[in-house]
């Protein structure tokens, strides 16, 4: 049987009836010529030959693959979907939801974890630095910085593990000269990086080696195409124009191909400069030469044959050498000793880099769970409402298998069914997939961290949407099928059977009570997410959060000398202050919750201090305007100059845990500074209560504020001046005004602005899309499970309306009735919330991380879920048994 | 195919056999179905009766496998008629089959009537 006969197959048979035909005329002959009649000849012949079309038959199925089986199948499962347009739109709606939930938080844990870079050979890339957790002092900048500039180039020297390796960070550029900032995405690269990565220019050329030579006066960059695209418009003249970059003028050498946004997962570039660049751009920092400052994340390709335990073993190896030459002179002798005991180790990075797997790598599998269920949940409703109906079709699987189908051929004829559903539902699943997983990026991309990734499907997501629907139809399809086959057809033939046990309906009973288990775990799932946002966003902070604008002024072009800049600050806050609309207005380091931190350690009577403390800079009546209360001593006035005594304002944990004393006024400790110089000094003149520093999740600990006059060396990490404006007006009116006062001041000057409570808001980004999410698949389930308790309960109340009429008519009165059934419903619930109960005690612990001050066991949550899901399911009960409570006997009864 | 008078015998025998019979018969010669059909009744002196029916589908299967080739051509009363001739794989299968069934043949006899010492 070949694949031409199939094609073929009318033709084939047109022969085969031509050629009996001609076998039944030469033996009509034949008969004739022995002397029979033509009449009788002719039915002897037909006689002797057997069935006709029989033996047509026969060839012509001899000539049919399988596949004709199965799309007759098809086309009988799309009729029957057709006729029953209600069941139809149900099933592929609740799939389509389902299966686009699922796909569309797959989608984003497939970009976030499993997709590879679009660059050449991704898995030979591995990431070179200290392994997790690695405790460093110093400086840092930027989003993931591992290393210094010193000890990358000490690796670039040393290394032999690597064919290429080159060094990268983001930073954020200001394409304006003056005014209000306008920030853009930018990548520190050496000259090896695109090399490496084996990344050409789409137009230009790419940096090279020669573009990152140290002390480089103008350097080239590269832009990406996106923003070549949207600045540029996609000019193609655009090679060799300048672009001013912090103030800086830069030549523009290439732009970089569409597909290519760096080795960053979820995050994307707009120019790529050589770190040669650095000192242009920050010219009091020292970036290159400083060897505590951590601003380098390093990454190679591993030489052809080496594996990357090799590249590790290779990396500590070199180590000691590495971090002997780098060591930082100003480092305690403790620093440095851990520092000398560092060892490089390598990490793969063909999947790219990433923060986003720490945060978001636990949330999305929990929310992938969490989607599944509810798509479980989904398809037993599914197959209670196909085993409802494979029921109704009784006589016709009977029939059919009276007249001779197998078993398997009707099984495989009902599987199709549900493949057919599954199919459609996977197919508008997929669509819904894009909206929603556009939407989630969406939700986790805040103004200050754009998020970018790449939705396009893969084999990966296409693969998974696939298997989806297979598994689907198994959990839906198959098993509904064996058993509208498994019984006899005897027994199916007859009309109406009566008397049915409860155990007809076991399996639609314990689907039901599966589903209830199921959403119960959600529910409870949802509780605790939904606790834990409220009890972050209802945490006080200990400050004020709302009408406080944040304006950030960028004073690198402003040439101000260091040592005018304490001066500068205060006219500049000053003149701030005196803006109508503007109540108060104070200039801060570290503004609170933002994530920048600045910690030392603190001495106290010559006890270095185990616990960190934490350090802020803030001018007078800071306190005041954030509504952080003094409980003791004074707020920093004019008295605090760089002329008298060094003092500092601490918080109650301070006071408590570094100075043990609930005195701390005029008490006195030192900051640890590194070796060479002696630790400076300060005298507590007031104590304030605890608040938040840099996270809402972090609890409270010790905190030491400076008076900003008392600044004597701006320290080259903060490179701006934050001023927090009180203010009952909405920031919207404020900025223009900042703007001009700003102007005014010194027009190099870069203005940005952001809210307090906007900033503290997107730090809860995590908790907000655990809790909406959670909340809303826990609020589907359980309106699914409802749904199906209502769909079985309706469903045994129709099959027992016999007994109901013959208990009525017995004597039994509606409460009777309606209590019969409620019991029945009541014991089906009751398993569910048990068995679900059980389920999500184990299934909490697993989000146990991501929780705030709510525990994963916490029994109040599982009470107040049980109570919730078990009202509106008996509820969802009670209305078929109030049904069945009014019928009227003799009709019951009259249903044979 | 049945022997007069005697209950058909059912089993892959059956089929195997009619194939071998019709590999045999081709190879003296081209035949159409009907001819085939006839050959056999009459050269087993019609103690094999082909079921006519059970033919087609038997030449079917054989011009599937390539072991004969059709084609059309007159037949002796000048009807149109379906030609089969055996192909050299069929020869092959011809004496492959035939050496195979008088395997078969000596094993049962040698149940039925044991070589007596």
């Amino acid at each position: 049987m070949s694949l031409t006969r199939f094609l073929r197959r009318k033709h084939w048979d047109d022969e085969r009836a031509r050629e009996i035909e001609a076998h039944l005329a030469i033996e009509t002959d034949e008969n004739i010529a022995r002397g029979m009649d033509p009449d009788e000849a002719r039915h002897a012949a037909r006689r002797k030959l057997g069935n006709a079309t029989l033996v047509r038959e026969e060839i012509f199925h001899m000539n049919t693959f399988i596949v004709d089986a199965f799309w007759r199948d098809l086309k009988y499962g799309a009729r029957l979907l057709w006729l029953n347009p209600g069941f139809a739109i149900v099933a592929t709606l609740s799939l389509a939801l389902g299966i686009g939930a699922n796909t569309a938080i797959f989608q984003l844990l497939d970009a976030v974890q499993f997709r590879t870079l679009p660059v050449k050979s991704p898995q030979e890339l591995v990431e070179v630095r200290l392994p997790e957790r690695t405790p460093r002092t110093g400086s840092f900048t930027g989003r993931r910085v591992m290393l210094t500039n010193p000890t990358w180039e000490q690796i670039r020297a040393n290394q032999q593990a690597f064919s290429g390796i080159f060094a990268w960070n983001v930073w954020t550029f200001d394409l304006s000269s003056g005014g209000e900032s306008r920030l853009t995405q930018g990548l520190w690269v050496s000259g090896e990086f695109f090399n490496v990565l084996g990344v050409s220019a789409m137009l230009g050329r790419v940096l090279t080696p020669q573009d990152d030579i140290r002390g480089c006066a103008s350097p080239g960059v590269v832009l990406s195409y996106p923003f070549w695209q949207r600045e540029y418009g996609g000019d193609g003249s655009v090679v060799g124009r300048t672009i001013r970059l912090d103030g800086h003028p830069f030549e523009i050498v290439g732009v970089a191909p569409a597909s290519f946004f760096g080795v960053e997962m979820g995050r994307t570039f707009d120019v790529a400069v050589p770190i040669c660049a650095e000192p242009l751009v920050e010219p009091t920092r020292n970036a290159i030469d400083t060897r505590h400052h951590w601003w380098l994340d390093v990454i190679g390709r591993l030489r052809p044959g080496w594996t990357i335990e090799r590249a590790r073993a290779h990396l500590a190896a070199i180590s000691p050498g590495i971090f002997q030459a780098t060591l930082p002179p100003i480092y305690t002798v403790e620093d440095a000793k851990s520092y000398l005991a560092y060892r490089l180790t390598a990490y793969p990075a063909g999947t790219g880099v990433t923060n986003l797997r720490d945060q978001y790598e636990r949330p999305l599998w929990i929310l992938l769970s969490v989607a599944g269920l509810v798509l479980l949940i989904a398809c037993a409703n599914i197959a209670n409402l196909m085993l409802a109906r494979a029921s109704a079709r009784e006589r016709e699987i009977a029939v059919r298998l009276a007249i001779g189908a197998s078993r398997g051929r009707v099984v495989r004829q009902l599987t199709v069914e549900s493949l057919l559903i599954a199919a459609i539902g996977a197919g508008l699943g997929a669509l819904l997939a894009r909206s929603l997983s556009r939407f989630l990026v969406a939700f986790i991309s805040t103004d200050a961290d754009r998020l970018f990734f790449d939705l396009a499907a893969d084999w990966r997501v296409m693969a998974f949407t696939c298997a989806l629907a297979v598994a689907t139809t198994i959990v839906f399809g198959l098993a509904p099928a064996m058993r509208a086959t498994r019984d006899g057809t005897a027994a199916a033939m007859k009309a109406g059977g009566r008397g049915m046990t409860n155990a007809r309906f076991g399996l639609r009973r314990t689907l039901v009570a599966a589903q209830v288990a199921l959403s119960l775990v959600l529910i409870v799932g949802a509780l605790l997410f939904v606790r834990t946002l409220r009890n972050l966003a209802t945490l006080d902070p200990g400050f004020r959060q709302e009408g406080v604008l944040v304006a950030n002024f960028d004073v690198r072009n402003a040439r101000v000398p260091p040592a005018r800049q304490v001066a500068f600050d205060r006219e500049l806050r000053e003149r701030l202050a005196g803006l109508p609309g503007i109540e108060t207005a104070a200039s801060v380091y570290i503004v609170p919750t933002s994530g920048s931190a600045w910690n030392d350690r603190v001495v106290v009577q010559g006890v270095v201090q185990k616990t960190l403390t934490f350090d802020n800079r803030v001018s007078p009546g800071f306190f005041k305007m954030l509504g952080i209360p003094l409980v003791a001593g004074r707020d920093f006035d004019e008295r605090d100059t760089t002329a008298g005594p060094m003092v500092a304002i601490v918080n109650e944990s301070f006071a408590g845990k570094i100075l043990d004393t609930k005195e701390p006024i005029g008490r006195t400790f030192q900051i640890l500074v590194g070796p060479g110089e002696p630790n400076p000094t300060y005298q507590v003149v007031g104590v304030v209560k605890d608040t938040k520093y840099d996270d809402l999740h972090t609890p409270v600990g010790p905190i030491v504020y400076f008076p900003m006059a008392q600044e004597t060396d701006p320290p080259a990490f903060l490179r701006s001046i934050s001023v927090l404006l009180g203010s009952s007006l909405p920031p919207a009116d404020l900025t223009a005004q900042v703007l001009a006062a700003a102007r005014e001041v010194n027009p190099s000057m870069l203005v940005s602005f952001r809210t307090l409570d906007q900033t503290i808001h997107d730090s809860l980004l995590r908790e907000r899309l655990m809790a909406t999410l959670s909340g809303f698949f826990g609020a589907l389930a359980a309106l699914l499970a409802t749904i199906g308790l209502y769909g079985v309960m309706s469903y045994m109340v129709a099959r027992r309306r016999n007994e109901i009429g013959i208990r009525m008519a017995l004597g039994a009165d509606r409460a009777d009735v309606v209590r019969m059934i409620m019991r029945d419903a009541t014991v089906l619930l009751g398993a569910g919330l048990a068995a679900g109960a059980v389920l999500s005690l184990a299934a909490s612990r697993t989000a146990a991380t991501l929780l705030f001050g709510v525990k994963p066991g916490d029994p109040a949550t599982l009470a107040i879920a049980a109570v919730g899901l078990g009202v509106v399911a008996l509820l969802a009960s009670y209305v078929p048994a109030a049904r069945a409570s009014h019928l009227e006997p003799t009709i019951a009864l009259r249903e044979e | 195919m049945s022997k007069r008078g005697n209950q058909p015998i059912h089993g892959e025998l059956l089929q195997g056999t009619l194939d071998l019979l019709v590999l045999k018969t081709l190879a003296l010669g081209p035949a159409h179905g009907h001819t085939i059909a006839h050959a056999i009744e009459h050269r087993s002196d019609e103690v094999l009766q082909v079921e006519h029916g059970s033919l087609y589908p038997a030449l079917h299967r054989l011009e599937d496998r390539r072991w004969i080739a059709s084609f059309w051509g007159t037949s002796e009363n000048n009807r149109r008629a379906r030609y089969y001739r055996l192909t050299p794989m069929g020869r092959k299968q011809l004496v492959h089959q035939t050496s195979r069934w008088e395997a078969i043949v000596r094993a049962i006899n040698s149940i039925l009537r044991p070589a007596t010492d």
